[in-house]
C-alpha cells in the first residue's frame, strides 16, 4: 500500500512540514530579542532539507503517485529544489527587519507558501492543482500585508487578496468545466482525452482561456499584472522579492505542466495567442518601467517583461523550450532574489527606496555597489551573469520554432531594458551624495544579509558561467514532459 | 594537449580584474602596478602567438576546444588564423599603452591619468579587454557572441564615470544602446544559422569551423547576411550607424578611447568578417554593392566632418570612422587586395588611433581645452608627444614607409579591380585627411603657444614616453618593412578566399 517511492516523491513536502512545526514548537519558547533566530533556524532547515531530498528522493522515471494526484519526475523536482533555496535566501533576508523577521508567523507563512509550491510543481490533477495554488496563495496574501500600521502593506495584502480571489475563482470555473466535460480531473487522463479528439475545440479553447486567468495572475502577464506594482511596492521588501521569484516560477511550473502535457495537439490553436500575449506583456512591462523612480516598482514592472521573455520559451513548445523556461527561471529567480535583497540591505540603513537614493552606493560600499552591478547587468541580459546566456537560451528556443518576430520583439525590448537597468547603475557609480562625504556614510551589511548577498551573486556568476549543469537539469526536467 | 596559450590570455585580464578588485581602494598604486603587471603578462604572451604563427602551414592553429555545453552543442573552442593573430598583438599592445597612460601623475598642475578610483577602472577596463582577446580567439558562435558583450557593456561604466563630464551620461547611454542592439540583430542571425545547420545536416554545434561546411541556401543567405553584418558593423562605426562612435570616443577617458577606437571597432569589422563574410560568403557576394557604398559614404563623409571639426578629439573621432570605412571597403572588394588592405589597416588604424587619442589625452589634460584654435606651440612643451603625433599623422595620411600606406594601397587596387568609381570617389579622403592633419599639426604643434597656457605645459611622463614610443614603433616598423605583416595577413586572406570560391 505505502511504498517508497510514494514517501519519497513528497520527501521536500514532509520535511517542510517537519521544519514548520519545530518552528511553530520553539518559538514560543525563545525570548523576545532572540526570536530573530528563527530565520538561522528557516533558512538552516531548508538547506538541510533541500540535502535529504537530494540525498534520498531522486526520481528516476516519472511515475503517478498518491493515487495520481503528484506526478514525481524531474520537472517538479528541480522546481521544488529552486523554491527551497528562494524560501531560504529569503528567510535570512526576512532576520534583521524588525517588523518581520523578528516574529515566528512571518516564516511559518513562508514555510506553508513554499508547501503549496512544492506542490503545484508536483500536481498532476486539477484539484490537487488549485489547493496547492490557494494553499501558495493565502500565506502570501498574509505577507503582503504583514506591516500593521502601514497603509500601503495593508493596501498590498488586501488588493493581492481581492485580484487572486478573483482571477483563482475564474480558473476554477474552468477548472470544473473540463471535470464536467471530461469525467476526469488527472491531467495525464485529460491528455489522453484530448488526443482522442471526443471533445470540441471550442470548449476545450474556451476552459484554456478561463484556466489562463487564473495562471496569468500568478505568473503576472498583461492583462492581469496590475496588481503587481502596487503589492510589491507595499509589501515588504523581502515578500516582494520571493512573490516576485518563487511565487512567479511556481506559476510558470503549472503553465508548462499544464500547457506541454495536456493541450500540445492544439498547440496550433493558442500557442499564436500566447505568443501575442508575450510580445504584449514584454513590451508594455517594459515601456511601464522606463519612467519608475521608486526601485521596487521598478522591479515590479521589470518583472512583468521577464515573464514576457519566459513566455517565448512557453510558445515554442518543444523540449528545449521548455528547458528554456525552466531555465531561465532558475537564472531569474538568483538575479531578482540578488535585486531584492541588496535594495533589502541598503534601505535598512537609509530607510530609502527611491532610485535616486542610490547616487554614490558605490563609494559607501563598493562591494554592495558591485553586486548591484552584477544583479542589474544580469537582469539586462549582459555576460558574464545568468540572464545573458538565460536570454539566448529562450531566444534559441524561439528561432528554432519559426517565431523569429517574437524573437526580434524580445531583443528590442531587452534594448528598452538594458536602458533603465544601466539607468540603475549610473545612480549607483557615477552620481554622488550631494554635498557629502560617502566614506562617512557606509553601508554596513548584518551576517544573515552578507551570507545571503554573496551566495546569490555567486549564483548569478556562476550561472552565467559554468552553464552547462544548470542547462542540464532543465533539459531533464523538460524531457519528462514529452 | 599543448600550452593553452590563448585560454591563457584571454582569461588574464579577468583574473587580474578579479585581483584588482580585492586590493583596497586606498592602494592605488598597487592596482597600477597589478593592471601593469598582467598587461605585461599578455603583451608578451600575444607577441609570442604573432611570431610562433607557423605562416607556411597557415588555417587556424593553436587550436584548443573544451565542452561546455554538449546538449546545445557550445564549445569553448579558440584558434587563430592569419586575420586575428594581429589583432591579438594589437590588443595586447592597446592594452600594454593603455595601463601607461592611466597610471597618472602626481603633478598638481596636471590632472592626468585616472586618479579617482583606479582601482575600478582597470577592472573594468580589463573585463573589457579579456572580452576582446576572446571575440578575436573564438571559433565558437556562442562564445563569441558571449565576449563581444562582455566587451560591450564596460564601456558603458569606464565612459559614464570618468569620462568627459559634459556629455559622458549621454554618450555612454547612447553607444551602448546602439551596440547591444546591432550584437542581439545579429545574434538572432546566428540563431537562425545554427538551426538552419541542424536542419541540414542534423548536427547541433555552434562551431564555426562546422558552420563554414553547413551550406546554407541562396535565400537564406541574402535574407540574412544584411542583419548580421551590419548588426556586428554598427561596432566598427560603419555609415550609417556611426553616430554613436565620434560622441562616444570624446566622452570617453583618454585610455578608454585608445581601446575603444583602437581595438573596440576592429572588433565590430572582425567580427562582421568572421560571422556575416565567412559563413555567408554567398550572402555577401549579393549584397557587397551596398556594403561598398555605405562604406564609400563612410570614407569621404567621414574625413570631411573631420575636416569641419573644431574640437580636437571629435576631429580624430570622426577620422576613425573614416579609416574603418577604408576596412569596411576592402571587405566589401571580396577579393585578394581588398581583404589583405583590410586586415593591415586594422592594425595599422589601430596603433594609429590609440596614438592619436593618446596624444589629444595628454594635451588636453594639460591645456584644459581641445578647441584647435585654443592651442599652440606644444612642439616646443611636449616635443616627443609632438613628434608621436606627426608620426601618427603620416600613417593617416597614407604617407609611403608608413603602415598607412601599406595598408591603404591595396586598398584601392581591390576596389578598382571591382569598381573604379568607388575608388576614385573615396580617394578624395586621402587629400581631406591630409588637410586637416597638417592643418592640425600647425596650428596645435607649431603655431604660437597663446598666452593663456604660457607656463602651464610641462612635458610628458617618461611612462607616457613609453607608450608613444611602443605605438610609433609598429608604425614605422610595417611602413618600412612590410613583411613583418603582409605574409601573416595573406594567409588569413587565403582562409578567406577558400570560403568565397576562388577569386
Amino acid at each position: 500500500m505505502y511504498t517508497s517511492t510514494m514517501f519519497a516523491s513528497i520527501l521536500p513536502e514532509i520535511s517542510i512540514l517537519v521544519l514548520a512545526m519545530l518552528i511553530l514548537v520553539v518559538e514560543p519558547f525563545w525570548k523576545k530579542e532572540k526570536r530573530r533566530n528563527v530565520g538561522w533556524l528557516t533558512a538552516g532547515g531548508l538547506v538541510i532539507a533541500m540535502i535529504v531530498s537530494i540525498a534520498f528522493g531522486q526520481p528516476d522515471e516519472p511515475t503517478a503517485t498518491l493515487g495520481g494526484m503528484i506526478r514525481f519526475d524531474w520537472l517538479g523536482f528541480f522546481f521544488k529544489m529552486l523554491f527551497m533555496f528562494a524560501g531560504a535566501a529569503t528567510a535570512l533576508l526576512f532576520m534583521d527587519n524588525e517588523k518581520i523577521g523578528h516574529r515566528g508567523e512571518a516564516y511559518l507563512m513562508l514555510l506553508a507558501s513554499l508547501l503549496g509550491m512544492n506542490l503545484m510543481a508536483a500536481s498532476a490533477d486539477l484539484i490537487m492543482l488549485y489547493l496547492a495554488i490557494e494553499t501558495t496563495s493565502i500565506p502570501l496574501y498574509i505577507l503582503s500585508g504583514f506591516l500593521l500600521g502601514d497603509d500601503k502593506s495593508t493596501e498590498a495584502g488586501f488588493k493581492y487578496l481581492l485580484f487572486g480571489a478573483l482571477t483563482s475563482t475564474f480558473m476554477l470555473y474552468g477548472f470544473s468545466l473540463v471535470f464536467g466535460f471530461a469525467g476526469t480531473s488527472n491531467i495525464y487522463q485529460l491528455a489522453d482525452l484530448f488526443k482522442s479528439g471526443a471533445l470540441p475545440l471550442v470548449t476545450i479553447m474556451g476552459t484554456l482561456a478561463l484556466i489562463l486567468v487564473g495562471l496569468g495572475f500568478k505568473v503576472s502577464f498583461v492583462p492581469f499584472h496590475f496588481w503587481a506594482p502596487d503589492v510589491y511596492e507595499g509589501a515588504p521588501t523581502a515578500v516582494s522579492g520571493f512573490l516576485s521569484t518563487a511565487s512567479k516560477a511556481a506559476g510558470f511550473a503549472v503553465l508548462v505542466r499544464l500547457f506541454f502535457v495536456a493541450f500540445p495537439d492544439y498547440g496550433s490553436s493558442w500557442t499564436f495567442a500566447l505568443a501575442i500575449i508575450a510580445a504584449v506583456t514584454m513590451t508594455v512591462g517594459n515601456l511601464l518601467t522606463l519612467p519608475q523612480t521608486n526601485i521596487k516598482r521598478l522591479l515590479a514592472y521589470s518583472s512583468v517583461a521577464h515573464a514576457g521573455y519566459t513566455l517565448i520559451g512557453v510558445v515554442a513548445l518543444t523540449q528545449l523550450g521548455a528547458a528554456s523556461v525552466i531555465f531561465y527561471l532558475a537564472a531569474y529567480i538568483v538575479t531578482n532574489l540578488l535585486a531584492f535583497g541588496i535594495a533589502i540591505a541598503f534601505s535598512r540603513i537609509t530607510g530609502l527606496d527611491d532610485i535616486r537614493d542610490y547616487a554614490g552606493l558605490s563609494r559607501r560600499s563598493p562591494m554592495l555597489g558591485l553586486m548591484m552591478l552584477a544583479a542589474f547587468l544580469s537582469l539586462a541580459g549582459m555576460p558574464p551573469f545568468a540572464g545573458f546566456v538565460a536570454k539566448v537560451v529562450v531566444f534559441a528556443a524561439g528561432v528554432q520554432a519559426g517565431y523569429t518576430w517574437l524573437v526580434v520583439v524580445g531583443i528590442i525590448n531587452s534594448v528598452i531594458g538594458a536602458y533603465y537597468y544601466l539607468n540603475v547603475l549610473k545612480y549607483v557609480y557615477l552620481y554622488r551624495l550631494p554635498n557629502e562625504d560617502e566614506e562617512a556614510h557606509p553601508i554596513p551589511l548584518t551576517r544573515p544579509y552578507a551570507i545571503a548577498l554573496v551566495v546569490l551573486a555567486i549564483g548569478v556568476i556562476l550561472i552565467g558561467t559554468v552553464f552547462a549543469p544548470w542547462f542540464n537539469w532543465s533539459d531533464a526536467g523538460a524531457m519528462n514532459l514529452f | 594537449m599543448n600550452f593553452p596559450v590563448l585560454g591563457i590570455i584571454t582569461f588574464t585580464p579577468f583574473v587580474a580584474a578579479l585581483i584588482i578588485l580585492m586590493i583596497p581602494a586606498q592602494r592605488k598604486n598597487e592596482a597600477r602596478a597589478v593592471a601593469l603587471a598582467s598587461a605585461v603578462f599578455a603583451l608578451v604572451l600575444s607577441a609570442w602567438v604573432y611570431f610562433s604563427y607557423d605562416q607556411a602551414a597557415g588555417g587556424y592553429q593553436f587550436l584548443e576546444q573544451y565542452n561546455w555545453l554538449p546538449a546545445l552543442g557550445i564549445t569553448l573552442f579558440f584558434g587563430v588564423d592569419g586575420m586575428s593573430t594581429p589583432l591579438v598583438l594589437l590588443t595586447g599592445v592597446v592594452m600594454f599603452t593603455g595601463v601607461l597612460i592611466s597610471w597618472g601623475d602626481d603633478n598638481p598642475h596636471v590632472n592626468a591619468g585616472i586618479q579617482d578610483r583606479p582601482r575600478e577602472f582597470f577592472a573594468f577596463l580589463f573585463l573589457l579587454a579579456g572580452g576582446v582577446f576572446g571575440v578575436f580567439v573564438s571559433l565558437d558562435l556562442f562564445m563569441l557572441f558571449f565576449f563581444y558583450e562582455i566587451a560591450v557593456f564596460p564601456m558603458y561604466l569606464l565612459i559614464a564615470i570618468w569620462g568627459w563630464v559634459k556629455t559622458r551620461e549621454y554618450a555612454a547611454m547612447k553607444l551602448t544602446l546602439y551596440l547591444f542592439l546591432g550584437s542581439v540583430i545579429s545574434l538572432v542571425g546566428g540563431l537562425a544559422m545554427v538551426w538552419v545547420q541542424y536542419n541540414n545536416t542534423g548536427t547541433l554545434s555552434f562551431n564555426m569551423l562546422v558552420m563554414e561546411t553547413a551550406g546554407f541556401s541562396q535565400t537564406f543567405q541574402n535574407i540574412w547576411f544584411l542583419p548580421v553584418f551590419l548588426g556586428f558593423a554598427t561596432l566598427g562605426g560603419i555609415w550609417p550607424f556611426h553616430n554613436w562612435s565620434p560622441d562616444g570616443h570624446v566622452a570617453a577617458p583618454t585610455a578608454v578611447s585608445m581601446f575603444h577606437a583602437g581595438v573596440l571597432m576592429k572588433l565590430g569589422a572582425f567580427a562582421a568578417l568572421r560571422v556575416g563574410i565567412m559563413l555567408l560568403p554567398q550572402g555577401a557576394e549579393t549584397w557587397k554593392w551596398l556594403i561598398m557604398g555605405f562604406a564609400g559614404v563612410a570614407v569621404v563623409y567621414g574625413a570631411y566632418i573631420a575636416f569641419v571639426q573644431m574640437d580636437f578629439k571629435y576631429m580624430v573621432g570622426f577620422s576613425s570612422v573614416s579609416h574603418m570605412g577604408l576596412v569596411v571597403l576592402g571587405f566589401s572588394t571580396l577579393n585578394r587586395e581588398g581583404l589583405l588592405g583590410a586586415g593591415l589597416q586594422m592594425f595599422s588604424h589601430g596603433v594609429m588611433t590609440a596614438l592619436f587619442f593618446a596624444v589629444v589625452g595628454m594635451i588636453y589634460d594639460r591645456a584644459h581645452t581641445r578647441q584647435i584654435p585654443e592651442l599652440g606651440g606644444m612642439a616646443k612643451a611636449m616635443p616627443f608627444a609632438a613628434m608621436g603625433f606627426i608620426i601618427g599623422g603620416l600613417v593617416s595620411m597614407g604617407m609611403p614607409l608608413f603602415s598607412g600606406f601599406v595598408a591603404e594601397f591595396p586598398i584601392f587596387m581591390g576596389v578598382w579591380r571591382e569598381q573604379w568609381l568607388v575608388a576614385v570617389v573615396s580617394s578624395i579622403s586621402i587629400v581631406i585627411t591630409a588637410a586637416y592633419i597638417m592643418r592640425n599639426i600647425r596650428q596645435v604643434f607649431f603655431a604660437d603657444m597663446p598666452s593663456s597656457l604660457e607656463g602651464h605645459i610641462t612635458d610628458v611622463t617618461v611612462l607616457d614616453k613609453i607608450a608613444i614610443s611602443t605605438l610609433c614603433l609598429f608604425m614605422v616598423l610595417i611602413g618600412i618593412f612590410p613583411n613583418f605583416m603582409v605574409p601573416m595577413i595573406e594567409t588569413g586572406v587565403d582562409n578567406v578566399l577558400r570560403l568565397l570560391g576562388g577569386s
